[in-house]
């Protein structure tokens, strides 16, 4: 690790150091041996990170990606496999909640169906993994991106400029990088908020995920180590500031108002959160030398808990496109090759993306006609076993098609 | 007719050269939109990865070298012939090996030098022949001449001088395309006339080369293959991939026999 050269030509830049631009740092540095010269730029660099208290549903396929990377074992230390996933509908009056759909260990394996995990300890498990690697870390912020014919110039805000054969950004929802080279996104803002939260619980919840779609948004309770469980609670927004703002005792009472009493006394672990929830979409994922990656590319509405596993996907599949474009010897900046990633990932995000959206906008219903249809659409899903694994199969990213990383091959 | 054109040179006379005058003079006018990836050479820039990882393989096969580094043909001497805008030159220079691109015609070369030094690739392009290359003794751990064989006007000469620029147990790559129906209606019809991939002239029928031809040629250089493949295209991924059918495109790897 080398810190803040003046001119630096590196091979690759990876612009953001939240998880996905960590993840696809450590995937470049572990191709080739190490051989890639690979700058990583963030404010922060690779300094501890502020408290999120948010926690991720790792799919299967991104947990043979980060073994593939060498990081799986101490993730997993940390790591509550969820055993059973419960999804349930139901008004919020109704004392009984009708269980319409559950999900066992996936069906072709004795693994669990995902994993449970905190994004603090997954960025610092990465970060870790990173500091024994060589990357140049430079801590500022990227401005733009100049174009060459043979290179691209990434203009630091410090004054410095690195030039690159391939800038990545995974720079947020809000990428200035993506800003900077003109590509709009395509955005729909719900009238939705996410509440956040972590619980403590009295009892043991033996790794069950809870589902409940309630007429305001979907309610999930999400297991986590010793004991404890992530709360993601989608409300309208006129009701978001009022819910966040209550006291401790309110807060805690208005939970087991929609979770029941099951876990014993619930305490509250944090400060509650806010996300506004909205699902977009950028109009191109690549230029010539540039390539957007997990929220730089695309936002997801939270419902499917897939916001995570599709990023991790795309920096599966980029660094795949851009590994084997190197093993060729080819200019891996060149439109060309990066269009390889644009086809590969964007039928996937899109149907993602319109899946996440169809299946908020049926849940967050409460006429009667489409509550009838939609218990009656689980209760058959859950009788018919080749679609219920399609589903998990689904949710789960694990197809054929799956990029190598996440099959757990080095690509 | 081929070996009524050699008759004909004396010995006198500068390096025997089986380049077609017009044909040569049909690639110049194309030269200066050689790296354009979405321009007239969009066919061939989606045609190089697979030819390139065809040859990548073949080589670390043969030398026994690990493909896990930057640079695994580090070492190596390669001839290009036929280099055109240096669309293979550059790739197999960037994993190392020391490339020597030679084209007969000087605005390939022009295009091709200036590209490399725009790419910071050390090259050494020349506007040569392998006939004269052989003449002068000079001889390559690995010696490619791709697409080239349908452009040449004799054949088994051609295969013969590439053989002779051949280090003893080096490899001699060919890629053409077979003289079918098949590869009338897709390569020419097809490329050139319907979909206008390729501009129109680019290809002469009678002058495909078939497996067969090849066979023969290479075996008056004392070589013989060890593999060879089609290489055909998929509509709907945009893509060439490697195929048993070599009714159109393909590709082959010689040594000598051992």
């Amino acid at each position: 690790m080398s810190d803040q050269p003046q001119e630096i030509t590196q091979d690759m830049v990876v612009v953001g150091g939240g998880l996905a631009g960590l993840t696809m740092a450590l995937t470049l540095k572990r191709a080739f041996s190490g051989a890639l010269k690979v700058t990583l730029v963030d404010p922060h660099g690779l300094d501890p990170l502020p408290v999120s208290g948010r926690a991720y549903a790792l799919a299967a396929g991104a947990c043979k990606m980060f073994e593939a990377l060498g990081v799986w074992d101490k993730i997993e230390a940390e790591a509550q496999a969820i055993e059973r996933m419960v999804i349930t509908d139901s008004r919020l009056a109704e004392p009984v909640r009708p269980v319409f759909l559950t999900f066992d260990q996936s069906p072709q394996s004795d693994q669990p169906y995902a994993y449970m995990i905190e994004q603090d300890h997954l960025l610092r498990v990465l970060q870790e993994a990173l500091r024994l690697t060589d990357l140049t870390v430079v801590k500022t912020r990227a401005g733009h991106v100049e174009t060459l014919p043979h290179a691209a110039v990434v203009a630091l805000e410090d004054g410095q400029s690195v030039t690159t054969k391939v800038v990545i950004a995974c720079d947020g929802a809000r990428s200035p990088l993506r800003q900077a080279a003109g590509i709009g996104m395509v955005m729909h803002a719900y009238d939705q908020s996410g509440i956040v939260a972590t619980l403590g619980l009295e009892r043991d919840h033996h790794g069950v995920a809870e589902e409940h779609f309630l007429p305001s948004g979907p309610f999930a309770t999400l297991p986590l180590k010793r004991k404890r469980c992530s709360i993601v609670w989608t409300e309208r927004n006129d009701r978001v500031k009022h819910y966040v703002s209550l006291s401790q005792e309110e807060f805690v009472a208005e939970i087991e108002h929609r979770f029941g009493l099951r876990y014993g006394t619930i305490t509250l672990l944090d400060q509650p959160r806010a996300y506004p929830l909205r699902v977009g979409i950028a109009r191109h994922f690549v230029k010539p030398r540039l390539a957007l990656v997990g929220d730089a590319a695309h936002v997801v509405h939270p419902i499917s808990g897939q916001g995570l596993n599709l990023g991790l996907r795309d920096v599966a599949a980029l660094a795949e496109t851009l590994i084997q474009a190197l093993r060729l010897g080819l200019d891996a900046g060149r439109l060309q090759v990066l269009q390889e990633y644009e086809t590969a990932r964007r039928f996937d995000t899109l149907v993602m993306a319109g899946l996440t959206d169809t299946l908020n906008r049926l849940f967050s219903n409460d006429l009667t006609p489409i509550r009838l249809m939609r218990d009656l659409g689980l209760g058959v899903v859950d009788r018919m076993p080749a679609l219920k694994d399609l589903l998990i199969r689904e949710a789960a990213i694990r197809n054929p098609a799956a990029p190598k990383l996440m099959q757990g091959i080095i690509p | 007719m081929s070996n009524r054109r050699f008759q004909t040179q004396s010995p006198q006379n500068p390096p025997i050269s089986t380049l077609d005058e017009a044909e040569v003079a049909r690639f110049d006018r194309l030269a200066e939109t050689w790296w354009d990836e979405f321009g007239p050479m969009r066919t061939l820039h989606k045609f190089n990865p697979v030819r390139i990882e065809y040859v990548r393989d073949h080589i670390l096969r043969h030398f026994q070298r690990s493909g896990d580094t930057l640079t695994p043909l580090s070492g190596l001497d390669l001839l290009d012939i036929g280099c055109g805008g240096g669309l293979l030159c550059e790739p197999l220079a960037r994993l190392g090996a020391h490339v020597t691109g030679i084209d007969p015609a000087p605005k390939n070369i022009g295009v091709a030098r200036l590209h490399a030094a725009q790419s910071g690739l050390p090259i050494a392009y020349e506007e040569q022949t392998v006939e004269a290359l052989v003449a002068e003794g000079r001889q390559f751990d690995i010696v490619m001449a791709m697409e080239v064989v349908e452009h040449v006007a004799d054949v088994d000469f051609f295969i013969k001088s590439c053989c002779q620029a051949v280090k003893p147990g080096g490899l001699l790559f060919l890629a053409t395309l077979n003289r079918t129906l098949k590869a009338f209606a897709l390569a020419i019809v097809g490329a050139e006339y319907v979909l206008g991939w390729l501009p129109r002239g680019t290809h002469q029928w009678d002058k495909f080369v078939t497996p067969e031809e090849l066979e023969k040629a290479l075996s008056y250089g004392g070589f013989v293959p060890l593999d060879e493949t089609g290489v055909v295209y998929h509509p709907l991924r945009d893509q060439w991939r490697v195929s048993r059918d070599m009714d159109v495109n393909y590709m082959l790897v010689a040594s000598t026999k051992s």
